[in-house]
């Protein structure tokens, strides 16, 4: 059940990418999000799409990785190709076959609007391809520092995901023991009609539960008496360090960004 | 009813790349009636024996035939679940699987899984009660408001009223202070010798299985290493040790003093009072054996 | 007379949701350097017990002194960098999500400097024997290997004393072994006092000296030697006899004659060799 390939797992490689402080990376990932919107023509797309897989490139990640990710979202990209096909109705008429109709603009948008698609999903999936969830925590937990100002807890919300990072393959060896516990006493998870499978989660999920809150409890009490007070005073065992790769990356991004805006309609 | 293992392989995650042989070549026949322990250390593979015996894993190679289903390698097997009614497992820390609001119903839900009538159900779990030694105030009472040593009993009488015809425990005693181990362990086999449930019990404890076993089959490394009695497995110690194994306190003994005194007994004691009867003899006779 | 680290005067202790006490009036002193096992059915009031010296509880009645300081709400901040706690579940406890994280947390929660937490956590971890576990997660780790780590966690604050709150009961024979091994060195090369609360036989037998609780109170107190003498009150007690207190029983019981209750297992044989020898 567990270590199977998940879309935008972890996949250690020894790249450019995966040597790049978090921080980085995130800031990248967020301000490609923003700016990908202002491609609104060939040139732009282009632009967009040879930073995209140059970024891949650098990522050196095996492309059965990437497939993975676009898999879920291919029908979606699809419908949504296939809807601004059908329904945008501007620009020369293409093709004409009784009420269905194809415009030149509604090629056009159906082909912007799925690569725009398809390169967000891919350069989000390079974060968590080349990032552990722990590095991607810190990451977040110093550039989001600035919050703790207006009383945001930055630190709490951190060390919230660091335990539930730690815990999820604890909790999914858990499940597996009391789903076969459950097994041997008849429950059948996975045939049988429909409401006998959904009330069949409920053996699984109490003791789950159960088990959860009491392991929070012991896990407080274990925190409290090796001094854990809230954050005040911590200091911090895990370092980034901001290297030159990583101000280079992001004054590429900029430059695409003035880019675009220059070749953009 | 029979159980048999034969040539059983099993591999984890097969044809990935975190493929893992767990078990390879296991044959253990298991006849009706019988107590067998099952020894090893952890990663000997002795819970991926236990998972074949209600078929929970089913095998990567070889059969395994429980009672008059056969199990065979890379078929499609169906109605598993009445295996499961006839061989009842008790997991480690069994207190976890315990979910209903009242003790009653918590023991109620394995037979009515079965399709036991509610009416049937309530008896057997009186009854099943009884057997692991709670008073029936408990029966109301929600299974989360116990103490833990009652919350596992619950757990054993929710798969005694199954009623299984072979019933298969995983290190019952873990984390249970030294009363509490020999009460459980005592119930077991009298369990055993009433209704001559067969008994697999996996387990570390050298002792216990010295003490309770007809039967007693090694594992190491995924392999049967040994198997026999007790008298038979004891009997060569020193093997035994050498192969990183434990012997029971009292072979362990016997071993030291036959060696400080330079004395071979005529055979391993299992038990204390068996061993300090030979070493008397020895001792007031001045016998040189 | 070796002088008193830990002290508890007239410890009274009644949890919200039960009736009795689970401490009555208990009092006596730990001291510096001493392996004190304190043992107990469930339910003697032995885990309270942990719980109150760790300030994760206060008594209703009494003081505890830790290191000649009072324990109340003010000094526990203070008293938890002087004694360490390894609790019972191995998984309940790792916090971290790498070996090298999990030792870190007491030390990032002490504000210690970095440079200092890099050289103390490889440090705590040599002397556990899981250094080459560092980038270790803990769902790949044995019991016996997490609690170890969990005892690393504790030395890297530089602890003078170290509560084992059930440390092995959840452990199989080898994590129990191992984890009272890497103790049994610890004390030997640090002088660190060591209060181990505990069901378990073996473990009992490597203290320096036994606490008996039962229903709540002190009931005995000695070396190991006196305490496993008891005998059948032992078992009444909910606790075991050893095999070589049995094995003597018997032997005594055959008309061998035997000088104490209590040897050890070597001493057994030792003295059964010298009867063989002078017949």
């Amino acid at each position: 059940m567990m270590d199977k390939m998940i879309f935008g797992r972890y996949v250690p490689a020894n790249s450019v990418l995966h040597k790049m402080d978090p921080r980085s990376k995130i800031m990248i990932i967020f301000l490609f999000v923003c700016i990908i919107f202002l491609a609104n023509n060939v040139v732009t797309y282009a632009l967009i799409g040879i930073y995209t897989f140059f970024m891949l490139g650098l990522s050196r990640v095996p492309v059965r990785f990437l497939y993975g990710g676009l898999k879920p979202v291919i029908w979606l990209v699809l419908f949504t190709f296939i809807l601004q096909l059908f329904f945008t109705r501007e620009g020369a008429l293409l093709y004409e076959l009784g009420p269905v109709k194809i415009y030149e603009e509604g090629l056009r948008q159906g082909i912007f609007i799925s690569l725009r698609f398809f390169f967000l999903i891919l350069m989000t999936s390079l974060l968590t391809l080349t990032t552990t969830p722990i590095e991607i925590t810190d990451g977040l937990e110093t550039l989001l520092h600035p919050l703790n100002k207006v009383r945001f807890p930055v630190h709490e919300m951190a060390l919230m995901m660091s335990i539930s990072l730690r815990f999820i393959p604890t909790l999914m060896q858990e499940t597996d023991k009391i789903m076969k516990a459950q097994i041997a006493r008849g429950v059948e998870f996975a045939s049988g009609p429909f409401m006998e499978r959904i009330k069949a989660v409920i053996p699984l999920l109490i003791p789950l539960f159960v088990s959860s809150f009491k392991r929070a409890e012991e896990l407080a009490i274990a925190m409290e008496a090796r001094g854990y007070r809230g954050g005040e005073g911590r200091t911090k065992y895990r370092e980034l360090s901001w290297k030159k790769a990583d101000s280079l990356q992001m004054v590429l991004l900029v430059l695409v960004t003035i880019l675009l805006f220059l070749l953009r309609s | 009813m029979d159980i048999s293992l034969k040539h059983v392989d099993y591999r984890y995650q097969a044809n990935t790349p975190f493929e893992r042989l767990a078990i390879a070549d296991v044959s253990i026949d298991i006849p009706t009636g019988v107590y067998m322990a099952i020894i090893g250390h952890t990663g000997s593979g002795k819970s991926t024996v236990l998972q074949h015996l209600n078929a929970l894993l089913q095998p990567t190679k070889g059969s395994v035939t429980i009672g008059d289903y056969e199990i065979k390698a890379g078929q499609k097997n169906k109605n598993l679940k009445k295996i499961r009614q006839k061989v009842g497992i008790v997991f480690q820390f069994p207190e976890h699987q315990l979910f209903e609001e009242t003790v009653e119903k918590d023991i109620m839900f394995g037979p009515m899984n079965f399709g036991v009538s509610e009416s049937d159900a309530k008896e057997r779990a009186r009854v099943a009660l009884h057997q692991v030694g709670l008073g029936e105030e408990v029966l109301q009472k929600s299974p989360f408001d116990l103490s833990g040593g009652q919350m596992r009993r619950v757990a054993i009488a929710g798969v005694l009223a199954m009623e299984p015809d072979v019933i298969v425990l995983d290190e019952p005693t873990a984390g249970l202070d030294p009363r509490g181990r020999k009460e459980v362990m005592d119930m077991f086999y009298a369990l055993h010798k009433e209704r001559k449930l067969s008994t697999i019990l996996v387990t570390h404890s050298m002792e216990d299985a010295a003490r309770y076993a007809d039967q007693i089959v090694i594992m190491q490394q995924g392999k049967v290493v040994q198997r026999g009695t007790p008298e038979e497995i004891f009997s060569a110690p020193v093997e035994l040790v050498e192969m990183g194994l434990d012997v029971p306190e009292v072979v362990r003994f016997q071993l030291k003093l036959e060696d400080k005194l330079g004395i071979k007994l005529e055979k391993m004691f299992l038990t204390i009072d068996e061993l300090s009867a030979a070493v008397t003899m020895v001792l007031s006779r001045g016998v040189r054996l | 007379m070796k002088n008193p680290i830990v002290t508890l005067d007239g410890i009274s202790f009644q949890y919200d949701t039960q009736e009795r006490y689970a401490l009555n009036n208990v009092s006596f002193d730990i001291y510096e350097g001493e392996w004190l096992a304190i043992v107990g059915h469930n339910g003697s009031g032995k885990s309270t017990m942990a719980k109150l010296l760790n300030g994760l509880q206060f008594p209703q009645a009494g003081e505890i002194h830790v290191c000649g300081i009072k324990l109340d709400e003010q000094t526990i901040w203070d008293i938890r960098k002087k004694i360490g706690m390894v609790f019972q579940n191995p998984d309940n406890q790792f916090v971290g999500t790498t070996v090298q994280d999990d030792v870190a947390f007491g030390l990032e929660n002490n504000g210690i400097p970095r440079d200092e937490m890099v050289k103390r956590v490889e440090d705590s971890l040599k002397r556990v024997k899981m250094d080459k576990f560092l980038h270790q997660e803990p769902h790949h780790l044995s019991g016996g290997q997490k609690q170890r780590v969990a005892i690393a966690g504790v030395l890297a604050l530089r602890p003078s004393i170290i509560i084992l709150d059930e440390a092995t009961s959840m452990l199989d024979p080898k994590g129990r072994e191992e984890v009272l091994e890497t103790v049994r060195l610890l004390k030997e090369e640090k002088s660190l006092t060591v209060i181990s609360i505990t069901h378990d036989l073996d473990e009992a037998a490597k203290a320096d000296r036994i606490i008996v609780m039962n229903k709540g109170e002190v009931f005995r107190e000695g070396i190991p030697e006196e305490i496993f003498s008891m005998d059948e009150q032992l078992v009444q007690l909910g606790l075991d006899i050893p095999f070589s207190v049995k094995m003597t029983k018997s032997l005594r019981d055959n008309g061998i004659e035997l000088s104490r209750h209590y040897l050890s297992e070597e001493e057994l044989v030792t003295e059964l060799w010298t009867s063989r020898s002078s017949t």
